[in-house]
């Protein structure tokens, strides 16, 4: 009796199962269409956020902020070279930091040119202004020479710390390492020759 | 003084703008500090050693601000990054 009873209650799911497969995946059908409109939404808005004539503008001020807190050197080197470098405090033996706009601070002993690690640092604006939480790109590297130059250690401390070559590429960085000598002895024999009054044009 | 305060889309905006020997404009000054450090952000004076090497120095109270800076850039806290 209990296996009958058993059976016939076995055989009534699997029926009702049946029955209902075609509701269930079509629950399951606009069930994914509602997200996928939802994140098609999300998209178009975050398009319609962005202006690049507004990124443009916020990056030609960040680059004048950056020119009035480096060296006249330094800014040299980034309006020419796309980076910064500045030198480490911390060890007794001499190494340097490469800064890049939104990629990680790479550390580098100089005259082997042999990478030390890449520090992965942020300063998100939890603010969201334009739904971004991304700094200028000048504003990035002023955020990251501030934190260099103010207190190495503690933004080192912060960071997270990867094996070199994880975002920046060894070659990359050392071709940049390469442009840099050849930048700064082009500067060193420029400053013993008397300036040039044609020709030259101004950085930003 | 100023203090500017760097943000995404915009660039530097400035938040105040006073001289701080007038007792108002001080106030001012360090409401809008005191706003900007709650809220999570750094602080920081440009400054240049003795042999003219620019550098800058993160301050943490209104007093630490050097009295002839002319400038206090607030930044967004930095964070770990992937």
């Amino acid at each position: 009796m209990a296996l009958a009873l058993g059976t016939a209650a076995l055989m009534l799911m699997s029926s009702l199962l049946v029955l209902a497969l075609p509701y269930l995946r079509r629950s399951i059908e606009l069930t994914r269409l509602g997200l996928s409109e939802r994140a098609d939404h999300k998209r178009f808005a975050l398009v319609e956020e962005y202006d690049p004539g507004r990124e443009l503008r916020a990056e030609q001020r960040a680059r004048a902020l950056l020119r009035s807190c480096v060296n006249e050197e330094d800014w040299s080197m980034y309006s020419e070279l796309g980076f910064l470098r500045v030198w480490g405090t911390l060890e007794a033996q001499p190494y340097g930091y490469l800064i890049y706009p939104h990629k990680p601070i790479l550390a580098y002993v100089p005259f082997t040119n042999h990478m030390l690690g890449e520090y992965c640092v942020e300063f998100p604006d939890r603010t969201r202004p334009f739904g971004s939480t991304r700094l200028p790109d000048s504003d990035d590297v002023l955020a990251k020479w501030i934190a260099l130059t103010a207190d190495e250690r503690a933004l080192i401390e912060q960071a997270n710390m990867h094996l070199a070559g994880r975002q920046i590429r060894i070659a990359k960085a050392r071709r940049d390492l390469l442009c840099l000598a050849c930048w700064e002895r082009e500067r060193g024999e420029s400053r013993g020759r008397a300036p040039r009054r044609a020709g030259s044009v101004p950085a930003l | 003084m100023k203090l500017l305060r760097v943000k995404p889309g915009h660039g530097e905006v400035v938040l105040a703008e006073g001289d701080v020997a007038v007792p108002e404009q001080y106030s001012e000054l360090l409401a809008v500090f005191s706003r900007e450090l709650d809220a999570g952000l750094w602080a920081a004076v440009p400054t240049s050693t003795r042999t003219g090497r620019r550098e800058a120095e993160l301050v943490r109270s209104f007093e630490d601000v050097p009295a002839d800076a002319e400038r206090v850039i607030f930044f967004p806290r930095a964070a770990g990054g992937s």
